[in-house]
């Protein structure tokens, strides 16, 4: 069996631990900057969605600013990100290389995606249905939760496992300052060194993840649709 | 009571330019009244009920709900007094992810009942509207009747004195209508409540609403008792509406086509009578014909039974001798019946 393993994956089987390390790193980096970039861009989607005009509670100035800024970073290719926000990473995290200066360019590059996702799945609440709960006298902060999140809980669920996918391709890069992590291992084995088998291990890992996380989002989405 | 004051309200459309959607409305509802608003789209009717609740906020004037003025409570107060007004709209407005009890229990979260009580309560209402066996269904396995059953539950849920109707049976077929009608007009009598209901439809008034207000273009043209409406419309545009829902003024039309058997022959006059009071109550046609010894032949005849009393009116012909026509038909002036005389055929003395 060892034997087996070792002809057809020797640098897989040689480098065993580090791969390992590689997998741990980027279910941190998904898991830290998926959090936070989940409640920030809940946050920022269900602003944008209560202050627009005819919105709950109306406000041009936070709609405009809001909308601006989340226009201004979704246009920012996350490689210029990574080295662009290295002060703010320092200011924030301490420093600005590692899996800790990987976290605040990862929430930069993901949370406005997720904003407009979010965003996009409250617009799809019919109107009506806001309108049927502010006559019934329900507060704005009941609308939202008990209308807006519940109402669009199947879009939300969707929306969420679509930045998580994507969150974890910038993972696959986020080896440029050093935060290691499934991409920065198949780039320095795989490519830099021609060991396939390390290429080919990275690649099926993901395709498991992505796989998990589609299923898992759908589950939760279908349960929430009637 | 609901007492709507000189009403003005903008809006800016798209390009920034105002819109006068209501022009210093004002219309009083009493208790326990179903009060219709009629007008062709876009004349504000929806935004005039809007005021009602101050889903829409008025540019200027007064909307009191039994002396309450709502324009000046605080958001807290404004939202306790909503709860006192339930509203239907024309496409339901359920939540698709609640199942028809998580829908008409949805307004009683804060009501402080608890689950049992909640549960009785929900149990009554969907008793009510005759729903009870649909109580797990999702809204998107209930036909438009049904849904809309649903949503008077809701609405009903706080025990509100008023409910606003925003063209809740537009989207219904005719027979879906009639027995939603029906039932707002059950819980008029049943609960008292004040009803205010806005349509585009003739029908559906004179059905069910006591009295209306008819708008056109931000404001109201006409407002009055229903049977009165029906009976005398002043303006061109009730005229029209009334055409739309009977035969009544087609009358005329008919007599200028001069169709055959409908002029009189010599010695005969032709006459339109009109029921214009309440409570006719007198066989007064074959009373008058023995009384006076005349014939009357009914050539047309176009009744309606406008909030429980005919409207509308025959065409007759008069036939026998001359003076007893004249007796016949000041008898039936006594009796409040409207005598136009159409043609008389009778030789001049
Ligand atoms: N939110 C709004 N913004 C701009 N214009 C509006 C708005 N709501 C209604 N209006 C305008 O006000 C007028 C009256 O509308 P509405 O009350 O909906 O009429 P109805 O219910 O009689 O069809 C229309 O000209 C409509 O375009
Ligand atoms: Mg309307």
């Amino acid at each position: 069996m060892q034997e087996i393993l070792t002809s057809f994956m020797p640098n897989l089987i040689d480098k065993w631990y580090e791969f390992l390390q590689a997998i741990v790193d980027t279910i941190i980096m998904e898991l830290w900057a998926g959090g936070i970039g989940f409640v920030l861009g809940f946050t920022f989607g269900i602003t944008l969605t209560v202050t627009r005009e005819g919105g709950i509670c109306e406000n041009k100035p936070v709609f405009k600013i809001l909308d601006a800024v989340t226009n201004l970073f979704r246009s920012i290719p996350f490689i210029i990100l990574l080295t662009a926000l290295m002060p703010l990473s320092r200011a924030i995290m301490g420093t600005a290389i590692n899996i800790q200066g990987a976290i605040v360019p990862l929430v930069f590059g993901s949370v406005p995606f997720f904003t407009r996702q979010v965003q996009s799945a409250l617009a799809q609440v019919q109107p009506g249905l806001v309108e049927a709960a502010e006559s019934m006298g329900l507060s704005n902060f009941e609308i939202i939760t008990r209308v807006y999140l519940r109402e669009s809980a199947g879009q939300l669920a969707r929306a969420t496992t679509i930045t998580a996918i994507s969150l974890l391709g910038l993972t696959a890069m986020a080896g440029v300052v050093g935060a290691g992590g499934l991409g920065d291992f198949a780039i320095r084995y795989g490519h830099d060194r021609n060991m396939k088998d390390i290429t080919w291990a990275t690649v099926v890992i993901l395709v498991i993840a992505v796989s998990l996380l589609q299923l898992v989002g759908d589950t939760i989405a279908k349960k929430s649709t009637h | 009571m609901i007492e709507l004051r000189n009403i003005v309200k903008t809006f800016k459309d798209d390009k920034e330019k105002e819109v006068e959607a209501l022009k210093n409305v004002s219309i009083t509802i009493g208790d326990s009244e179903i009060y219709g608003i009629i007008g062709f789209s876009g004349a504000g009717k929806s935004t005039l009920v809007r005021c009602i609740n101050l889903l829409e906020k008025p540019t200027s004037g007064e909307v009191k709900i039994d002396g309450v003025d709502l324009l000046k409570l605080s958001h807290k107060e404004l939202r306790s007094e909503r709860k006192k007004i339930g509203m239907i709209f024309q496409h339901f407005n359920l939540m698709p992810s609640r199942t028809v009890f998580g829908n008409v229990s949805f307004p009683l979260k804060k009501s402080g009942l608890g689950k049992k009580e909640i549960q009785k309560k929900v149990r009554e209402l969907l008793n009510l509207v005759e729903l009870s066996d649909k109580e797990n269904a999702y809204p998107s396995e209930l036909s438009g009747g049904q849904k809309q059953r649903v949503a008077i539950a809701r609405a009903l849920a706080n025990d509100p004195k008023i409910l606003l109707s925003d063209e809740a049976t537009s989207a219904l077929d005719p027979q879906t209508t009639e027995s939603i009608l029906k039932l707002l007009k059950h819980l008029n009598e049943k609960l008292g409540i004040t009803i205010v209901l806005i349509t585009h439809e003739m029908d559906v008034i004179k059905r069910i609403c006591s009295r209306i207000a008819v708008m056109e273009n931000g404001k109201v043209v006409e407002e009055g008792d229903v049977f009165d409406i029906f009976a005398n419309p002043k303006h061109s545009l009730t005229k029209d509406f009334i055409k739309t829902t009977s035969n009544l003024y087609k009358l005329d039309e008919i007599l200028k086509d001069d169709i055959n058997g409908i002029s009189p022959a010599d010695g005969e006059v032709l006459t339109r009578l009109t029921y214009i009071q309440k409570e006719v109550s007198e066989p007064l046609i074959s009373t008058v014909t023995k009384k006076f010894d005349v014939d009357l032949n009914i050539l047309l005849a176009d009744v309606e039974i406008v909030s429980g009393s005919p409207v509308g009116g025959t065409v007759v012909k008069f036939s026998g001798e001359s003076i007893k026509i004249d007796e016949a038909i000041q008898y039936l002036r006594d009796r409040h019946v409207g005598v136009e005389v159409i043609k008389d055929a009778r030789n001049p003395y």
